[in-house]
């Protein structure tokens, strides 16, 4: 039927496309597509660290992002730049100093390419597993930790006032986060990872009826788009991550046709939109 | 009434000071919240009402004093501001079990004794207002907490709705015996079923009882009826007034610094509570929202002259 490199992309991909719909979910309910991408963008340094130090790739990427948003809660506290600005600086900077360093490792031929916007040829065995594993470590995360993190979604001091704790659930959700980079890198690439997070959720924002609803809308959604994407990505020869994003995106321009009930929704999607680049 | 003051407070506070970016919110802070009992927080905006109701749930910690809660307390807050994103499907029945289980009938009742069981699969951001504090109310009581926190729990809603929900914070307190720390948007007007009022503004500026607005033919007239027996005045009883400048104006007519309980400007110490006037080194707004400094300064009070 397909090549066997095919065959693997597609159910890595869908793996990863079930486990980021209802983190996705959360990354817009509370306005951190921004933030997404900052620790994304820092997985570059990660594999470049792990180059130099000769790490496990997924390893060095998940501890490189779960450092840059413990270092972003940090500044945060202290207060002196706006959120944005220190996610800028973090982002670029993180970005930066992984491909200064991979510039100097002369030693080293990698592709960059497949790194910035995902490559499927270069999914593995080994890789299925991590997606697989990794993802189904996130979902029972997930639902173990659904009900203080929606809560502290919607208010973390009423979610702390009534016995569950908002910063504990928000420094899980992090790691989670890191956890997802981490196994997503290789499919859709540092640069598109919050795409693939934030589309779907937003595309099943118009759907759902109830936030658990939209959770597992989102995953869905993301299946199709990753499925659609990565046969485009082999019939047009197209790099997977973009091919994906596209496949996503169409989704998201149907489910804006006027057939849906909610026109108010259309607006906040484009609100939150608003921070992400 | 369920009314059990022999048992310890369900939450006290014992000279409770928060303290932010070098300036103290709230500083001596001395109260606390039993069984059936309704505690009521006035104070100007700024004055650290919410701070404090904070601190007393433990959303804060106090940077001086201490905060003691009987173990296991269960409480049910209504915050202040509460905006729920756009992006969120959230319908009024899943809200009420947002932080955690509830049973379907136990759903229904607090969103039927709230009026707006109508409105269960509404979402909430298409709710008004009124219809939204409804419905965090109906959230907060449906858990049957010992303490119930509500951070103005009347704003955005019209004067006979503002007497229906008091009227019914008051028969939750009946049928339930929880405790009660309302945080009030009105300087002189509270719930007539308020046990203690305390005025706030950056330390405890005065506390006392209601005045029963039902027993004068004159509020009577003012409130009408059925908002009489429901409302209440509460008359501030200050011994001195904070300055713009943060420096502090006592009844005598002098001037100091500070506001020391051992400088012989204070009247009846014991009388006007027992909060401890340490050093006072935050600012105050220009308005304390005491009838002292409008009579004494001929400054304008910002709120409304309903009394």
């Amino acid at each position: 039927m397909f090549d066997d490199f095919f065959t693997r992309a597609l159910i890595a991909g869908i793996g990863l496309a079930i486990t980021v719909g209802p983190l996705g979910c959360f990354v817009i309910w509370r306005r951190m597509a921004y933030f997404g991408d900052t620790m994304a963008h820092s997985a570059l340094l990660g594999v470049a660290l792990s180059l130099l130090f000769d790490l496990n790739l997924m390893l060095s990427v998940f501890i490189v992002a779960a450092a840059v948003s413990l270092l972003l809660l940090l500044l945060q506290k202290r207060g002196a730049l706006s959120t944005d600005a220190l996610l800028g600086i973090l982002s670029h900077s993180a970005l930066s100093i992984g491909l200064v360093m991979v510039a100097f490792m002369t030693w080293v031929r990698i592709d960059l390419v497949g790194f910035l916007f995902g490559d499927i040829l270069a999914v593995s065995q080994a890789d299925i597993d991590l997606v697989w594993g990794g993802g189904i470590l996130v979902l029972a995360a997930i639902v173990y930790l659904w009900r203080p993190l929606l809560a502290s979604t919607v208010n973390p001091e009423l979610a702390e006032a009534e016995g569950l704790q908002p910063e504990r659930a928000r420094l899980y959700f992090m790691l989670l986060m890191a956890l997802v980079i981490a196994i997503a890198m290789k499919i859709v690439g540092i640069l598109l990872i919050t795409s693939l997070l934030i589309i779907p959720a937003a595309t099943a924002r118009r759907l759902a009826t109830s936030p658990e609803i939209m959770a597992v809308l989102a995953s869905v959604i993301g299946v199709l788009a990753v499925t659609g994407g990565l046969f485009g990505s082999l019939h047009f020869d197209t790099p997977s991550g973009p091919s994906i994003v596209v496949a996503a995106m169409g989704l998201f321009v149907l489910s804006l046709l006027p057939f849906g009930r909610n026109r108010n929704v259309e607006t906040a999607i484009h609100s939150t939109h608003g921070g992400h680049h | 009434m369920l009314r059990k003051t022999d048992q310890a407070p369900l939450v006290s506070l014992n000279n409770a000071g928060i303290r932010r970016n070098g300036r103290w919110l709230v500083r001596g802070v001395e109260f606390s919240i039993s069984r059936g009992e309704i505690v009521t927080l006035i104070g100007p905006n700024g004055s650290g009402k919410s701070t404090t109701a904070k601190a007393a749930i433990g959303v804060l910690k106090p940077d001086e004093g201490w905060v003691e809660k009987i173990p296991g307390l269960k409480v049910g807050y209504v915050p202040q501001k509460l905006a729920i994103d756009w992006t969120l499907p959230l319908t009024v029945e899943r809200l009420m079990t947002l932080t955690g289980p509830l049973k379907g009938r136990e759903v229904e009742e607090a969103l039927h004794s709230t009026g707006i069981a109508h409105l269960a699969r509404a979402e909430v951001q298409h709710l008004s207002g009124g219809e939204f504090q409804r419905a965090l109310l109906a959230r907060a009581i449906a858990r049957k907490p010992d303490l119930l926190v509500l951070d103005e729990p009347v704003q955005g809603v019209d004067f006979s709705g503002e007497i229906a929900l008091y009227d019914l914070i008051k028969s939750i307190r009946n049928k339930t015996g929880c405790g009660i720390l309302l945080i009030s948007h009105d300087l002189h007007v509270v719930m007539a079923e308020t046990d203690t009022v305390i005025c706030l503004n950056g330390h405890v500026c005065c506390r006392g009882t209601p005045q029963v607005v039902s027993q004068s033919p004159e509020y009577l007239k003012l409130f009408g009826s059925r908002a009489a027996k429901t409302l209440a005045v509460y008359s501030h009883d200050h011994d001195h007034t904070h300055l713009p400048d943060g420096r502090v104006l006592h009844t005598d007519g002098s001037i100091t610094e500070h506001c020391h309980p051992d400088d012989g400007h204070h009247h009846g110490e014991h009388a006007h509570g027992e909060h401890d006037h340490g050093a006072h080194d935050h600012v105050h707004g220009p308005d304390c929202g005491c009838g002292y400094k409008s009579r004494l300064q001929g400054f304008d009070t910002k709120e409304s002259d309903r009394v």
